[in-house]
């Protein structure tokens, strides 16, 4: 209880980047989730894993307010995002998160730097001659081409366009990113050096990274903490304490001939 | 502003030809804002060494690293020794990031005078409608071969999504097309009572709105309806269909997207637009009779005795000739458009917009040529 308090009173920096309080999720009668509770701290990279139709993207749409809960408190930055009434949180916390889309979300009718450009513009006071450059900075950050910046999304490939919808959640410089299956759909050079990319930032502007994936090299290589869903909860704990953890669908998950590969050739380079 | 930047920024000439370019406190967006100008302006400064000094710096984003490093850049490109000192390594290494290969693309079109302009638009949009006209005769082909393959029993009629599309493009369609007819025909038969009157020839108004109606009103009112209505889901619902690339998957299923998706809404527009201009026809003099009954102090048995010596059988047969042309010109230009959409939701909007003007501009046109045509033949 005490070890609570003083969490609180702590100053804003120290406060967890997500908090979420016994969370309930529903769809009719279908119970996705119940009493989970998730804290993710500042600065570190989380995983998310679980089975499919155990919620995972459901979640991250929760705590960034697109998905209304049935139960329980999200607080995200501080600020409560379950709270009726008011401004929409996600508008409150603009440009202090990012969320990148499992297809990308794009806006199509808009070219790669347009859509990079648009938090910006909707943020306004950044003068034109800046927007160009950071859209450019952005586009070279995750890894495009130049002339990617000038193409439309239906021209790009599916990377391509998972790249650039990245450098749009990234635009703002948000303390918080949200990636859904980031490295799903990337050839192995790509998903590594997309790898690097989230550790580069996540090191230099502390940013806190939350990512649904089931890429187990990502897993093992950028992850700090791996959230697992499982019983309509979700565990937490590094990837070292899981793989020891009793229940049969982790033991199942990390000890498949897939993650022994992944996790032997990331424990070699680590 | 600069009073501001003050606390980020401090520059101090120091002995010959260098400066000490000092940054402090959170070089982040709102920073990088701020500073752009004056980062600008120490970008075209003489200077022969540069020592950058990132102790007091306490945090850096990628916008800030951005104007920083941008300016750096620049100094160093004229010339300039850039020393780095005191900078936390992870800082540095955002710094480092921020350099973009040089490229040679320019960041805006180079533009070109007004004339220049005109005269290339025009030029575009002419072979851009000479294509569509050649894209839209190999369309028109491609059905006739498909139909043609129907009628030989070398492919099969899709009965049930046939019987949708009636009901969908026909029977749905009955009361806006009933509405609409009714209505131009009141407003015809009165607007010609009122002009007719003057002569004292208000009788002849029966034969006004029994030829305008059956030759022309009921026919082009209902083609342009349909156009409208259906024409756009035609290419809205097949357009939408490329975006889902459920066409291409139609094709890798050996399924010709023609035979599924075109064949079944254009013969069902042929079946139904000739049935809803006659049920148009009806309903145009409908009108025409309240008008009379209402206006002219006729009995509805006058009005149709009237009727039957205005017109012959062509003012009627003419209209409902035209019916399945329309049909095909407004199902054909719909369904080649959806097949047109490419990519984006834009598109489906573009392709959409396309669709329905170009089928009522040749709905029109063809209704030109048929009036010619009819009356050099003299029906």
């Amino acid at each position: 209880m005490s070890a609570t308090e003083t969490q609180e009173n702590s100053p804003r920096f120290e406060q967890p980047a997500i908090k979420v309080r016994g969370l309930r999720t529903q769809f009719g009668v279908q119970v996705i989730h119940d009493g989970l509770d998730l804290t993710v701290r500042r600065g570190e990279v989380i995983g998310v894993v679980g089975g499919s139709g155990t919620g995972k993207s459901v979640l991250m749409r929760t705590i960034i307010g697109l998905q209304k809960p049935a139960g329980g408190e999200v607080e995200l930055l501080g600020e409560p995002i379950t709270a009726g009434g008011g401004e929409p949180a996600t508008r409150r916390l603009r440009g202090r998160f990012g969320m990148m889309f499992q297809d990308g979300a794009l806006f199509s009718s808009q070219t790669v730097a347009q859509n990079i450009q648009a938090p910006m513009r909707e943020r306004g006071g950044i003068p034109d001659d800046l927007m160009v450059e950071l859209a450019r900075l952005k586009i070279q950050m995750v890894g495009l081409p130049p002339e990617a910046g000038a193409k439309y999304p239906s021209e790009l490939s599916g990377g391509m366009r998972k790249r650039a919808s990245l450098a749009r959640a990234l635009a703002l410089d948000p303390q918080v990113v949200f990636l859904d299956e980031p490295t799903a759909g990337l050839d192995p050079i790509g998903a590594a050096a997309f790898d690097d990319l989230i550790r580069d930032l996540q090191a230099s502007l502390k940013l806190t990274v939350v990512m649904v994936t089931h890429d187990l090299d990502s897993l093992a290589a950028i992850c700090d903490r791996i959230a697992v869903l499982i019983d309509k909860k979700i565990i937490v704990d590094t990837l070292a304490a899981l793989t020891r953890h009793p229940h049969p669908w982790i033991q199942d998950y990390f000890h498949g001939p897939r993650a022994r590969a992944a996790f032997a050739a990331g424990g070699s380079e680590g | 502003m600069t009073g501001d930047n003050a606390r980020f920024l401090n520059i101090q000439a120091s002995g010959d030809d260098s400066l000490h370019v000092t940054v402090s406190n959170a070089w982040t967006l709102d920073a990088a804002i701020a500073l752009n100008d004056q980062m600008r302006e120490l970008a075209r400064m003489p200077a022969a060494s540069v020592t950058l000094d990132g102790a007091g710096l306490t945090a850096l984003d990628s916008a800030g690293a951005w104007v920083l490093g941008r300016t750096m850049r620049a100094m160093a490109d004229r010339g300039a020794a850039i020393e780095v000192t005191r900078m936390r390594d992870d800082y540095r290494a955002l710094l480092d990031k921020t350099e973009i290969e040089a490229s040679g693309i320019a960041l805006s079109e180079p533009g070109s005078s007004a004339l220049v302009a005109l005269l290339g638009r025009t030029g575009a949009s002419v072979v851009s409608s000479l294509t569509i006209g050649a894209e839209l005769l190999g369309f028109f082909g491609l059905t006739l071969v498909t139909l043609g393959r129907i009628l030989v029993g070398r492919a099969r009629v899709r009965w049930i999504a046939l019987l949708r599309q009636v009901e969908a493009v026909g029977f749905d369609a009955l009361p806006i097309v009933g509405l609409l007819c009714f209505l131009v025909g009141v407003v015809l038969a009165y607007m010609g009572a009122l002009q007719l009157q003057r002569f004292g020839a208000s009788i002849l108004t029966v034969n006004l709105v029994g030829v305008s109606v059956l030759r022309e009103i009921g026919v082009l009112l209902t083609a342009i309806i349909v156009a409208g209505r259906s024409g756009s889901a035609f290419t809205a619902q097949i357009g939408t269909m490329k975006v889902n690339q459920e066409v291409d998957a139609m094709e890798t299923l050996g399924l010709s997207p023609v035979d599924v998706l075109v064949i079944p809404r254009l013969v069902a527009l042929f079946i139904a637009l000739p049935l809803l201009v006659f049920f148009g026809d009806m309903m145009g003099l409908l009108g025409g009779a309240v008008i009379s009954v209402v206006y002219l102090d006729l009995s509805f048995g006058q009005f149709l005795v009237q009727l039957k010596d205005a017109v012959d059988f062509w003012d009627f047969g003419t209209g409902l000739l035209k019916a399945p042309v329309f049909a095909y010109v407004i199902a054909l230009v719909s369904c080649h458009q959806g097949l047109q959409v490419s990519g984006s939701a834009e598109s489906v909007g573009i392709r959409t917009t396309a669709s329905v003007v170009q089928s009522i501009f040749l709905v029109i046109v063809l209704d030109a040529v048929f009036a010619i045509f009819f009356a050099e033949i003299g029906i």
